[in-house]
């Protein structure tokens, strides 16, 4: 689990002898984020953001628990327990805004994380249960904040929840029994206000869990780095403490800057003003709207208008979800032995151009479906399975990399042109 | 440990019954697993079933309705199964739009006298409830969009329904669901 030249735990003092050798928790700690556990010397600062979404999780459980102190998840009084909390319990206020706020950072800061991957081909061998352990988690994360945007009982909530319940009812012959198992009836109400908020306390500890498995199987391999060349020598690493402790503690103040910055001067500008208008089962809001970290994946979903074969509306599900699904295959559709982008001149080009394809489903996802928005849907629907169905495993056939430096140690030390060797030759640099 | 095993494999004492190798063991093996497997799916079915739903909220199933002021030209939104119904007084022209269209050309090909009873082909009772993706479409009320079709329109995805309430242009999938409803006099009308 560990480099052989990493510090082993010498536990000093008699307490810690003592419990080492009864309980040894001190030493997993020591050997997963201290001394023990060795990293590469050369992480730049998108290596910050997996401790971020750490901390987000942790932020989120801890609001979330208080806040279930004073929340009512009953039909009649959900939304007056919120406004409850925002107007009469003791920094209610800043519980709400931290937690609704927090949901938004959190994707944030995992969107980045996961981007970050792509780039430094992160999900390739032998981190592949890496990636899709972090995938899963990403599927809970947005199970979980979904329940949650139910909770209040805004409008928004109410017909979001109606939205995404529909979608299992396109599902043929089972859909609407589905339909009316998750909602225990036939349209939002009690029964389903309850159970999500029932799911949404239960799923922030199941991901805590996947979390546990995702840093055990990062462990195994080690972290990967921006030259995405393996670990050979001592050279290579730093003690995780106290060097990315450190590094990290300044992102972490960064965050925390950004964080309060909006939770302090603009809570309610990620948020939809419809959803201070309690829900009204008779009427639905003029732009039916989920939360922004959703919008890529719902414009996927509105992208499908024909019927072919299938109704439109399965498509778009199916769309949808595969948008998702299809990320568990990555690891074998790039099949380029050279797991960085920064070595890989083509695949770089296509990687941003998929940034921009993400954020062009974005914003269409946040705007109605008028045209031209629907066409611009389509077409970006488009690229996003080309760049991964057809893209990259042609980019990984054909595409000429860069040389590779024989070490992380000697990219840092030498600069990676001049001591580099094209990739493959295995011969030592000249003296 | 009833048994003891010989290093070349076979048991001391032989089963009385079934031959071919079979030990006692191995069927209290299988039985045990077996039976604990059934227990196990037994124990799952209350707690999947319990989120279907539940009792009182399938009493609420039917709704009956005084349609008595309703004149033609108008329409009342009203509730059954916690979900919203349009209740629509067609007037002639409307009825004669809704039966000058072609089946065949429809999406859910249905007549207007298919989705109506006998003689009382002015009284459109359907769901409230978009097909795509469930919003409540506008057109009950006076002055709200109808759409191209003149029926109703759902501001949510664009679907358009036309005056007996088929789709006919936009991402829906059917036409606006037609409840199990039956008149009870000519005034009211049970739903469910």
């Amino acid at each position: 689990m560990s480099f052989p030249w990493a510090q082993a735990y010498e536990p000093k003092a008699p307490l810690m002898k003592w419990l080492d050798q009864r309980l040894p928790l001190p030493r997993l700690v020591w050997n997963s984020v201290g001394g023990g556990y060795e990293v590469p010397r050369n992480l730049n600062y998108m290596w910050n953001f997996a401790v971020l979404a750490g901390f987000a999780l942790m932020l989120q459980i801890v609001t979330g628990i208080v806040l279930a102190m004073h929340y009512a998840p009953a039909g009649d009084l959900a939304f007056e327990s919120v406004e409850h909390i925002m107007r009469d319990v003791n920094q209610g206020w800043l519980l709400r805004y931290a937690h609704a706020n927090g949901a938004s950072f959190f994707f944030i800061v995992t969107y980045l994380h996961i981007f970050r991957g792509l780039y430094y081909g992160s999900y390739k061998a032998p981190r592949e249960l890496v990636w899709m352990l972090g995938l899963v988690i990403f599927l809970l994360m947005m199970a979980t904040a979904f329940m949650g945007y139910v909770l209040p009982w805004g409008q928004m909530s109410f017909w979001g929840a109606k939205v995404i319940t529909s979608l299992f009812g396109a599902i043929p012959l089972v859909g609407e029994p589905i339909q009316a198992w998750l909602l225990g009836g036939f349209a939002p109400d009690q029964p389903a206000l309850n159970r999500f908020f029932s799911l949404h306390y239960l799923l922030p500890f199941v991901i805590a869990g996947v979390v546990i498995l995702h840093i055990w199987a990062l462990h195994i391999p080690g972290s990967n780095n921006p030259t995405g060349v393996d670990i050979k020598s001592p050279q290579d690493t730093v003690p995780f403490h106290p060097y990315y402790t450190a590094k990290d503690g300044f992102g972490l103040g960064v965050f925390l800057i950004l964080f309060c910055a909006t939770l302090f001067f603009a809570p309610n500008y990620l948020g939809h003003a419809d959803n201070y208008i309690p829900a009204n089962p008779l009427s639905t809001p003029a732009h039916i709207v989920p939360e922004w970290y959703f919008w890529p994946f719902y414009a996927i979903l509105r992208a499908f208008t024909v019927d072919f074969i299938l109704p439109a509306k399965l498509w778009g599900v199916v769309a949808m979800f595969a948008s998702i699904l299809l990320l568990f295959f990555l690891p074998w559709l790039d099949t380029s032995p050279v797991r960085s982008g920064s070595y890989r001149p083509r695949f770089r080009q296509f990687f941003w151009i998929l940034i921009l394809d993400v954020l062009i489903l974005g914003w269409v996802g946040g705007l109605p479906a008028e045209e031209p928005y629907v066409m611009i849907s389509q077409i970006a629907t488009m690229y996003y399975f080309a760049h991964f169905l057809i893209i990259l495993p042609l980019l990984s056939k054909l595409e000429r990399t860069l040389p590779l430096p024989n070490s992380i140690a000697e990219s840092v030390l030498h600069g990676e042109k001049r001591e580099s060797v094209p990739y493959g030759v295995q011969a030592k640099p000249a003296e | 440990m009833a048994t003891v095993e010989h290093t070349d494999g076979t048991a001391e004492a032989a089963p009385p019954t079934g031959g071919e190798g079979h030990r006692r063991r191995d069927f209290i093996n299988v039985a045990a697993v077996s039976f604990a497997g059934v227990g196990g799916l037994a124990v799952l079915y209350p707690l999947i079933n319990q989120m279907n739903p539940s009792a009182d909220v399938l009493a609420l199933s039917s709704t009956e309705v005084d349609i008595s002021r309703i004149q033609p030209g108008q329409a009342i939104k009203t509730i059954f199964r916690k979900q919203p119904v349009f209740i629509r007084n067609l007037t002639p022209a409307e009825i004669q739009q809704a039966n000058s269209v072609p089946v065949g050309d429809l999406r859910d090909p249905q007549t207007l006298a298919e989705r109506t009873r006998d003689g009382k082909a002015n009284w459109l009772i359907t769901m409230a409830v978009c097909t795509h993706l469930g919003c409540v479409p506008l057109g009950a009320a006076e002055g709200e969009n109808r759409g191209e079709y003149g029926g109703y329109f759902c501001p949510c995805h664009g679907s358009h329904y036309d005056t007996a309430a088929r789709i006919r242009k936009g991402p829906a999938p059917k036409n606006l669901e037609v409840p199990e409803f039956e008149f009870l006099s000519d005034t009211v009308v049970k739903i469910g």
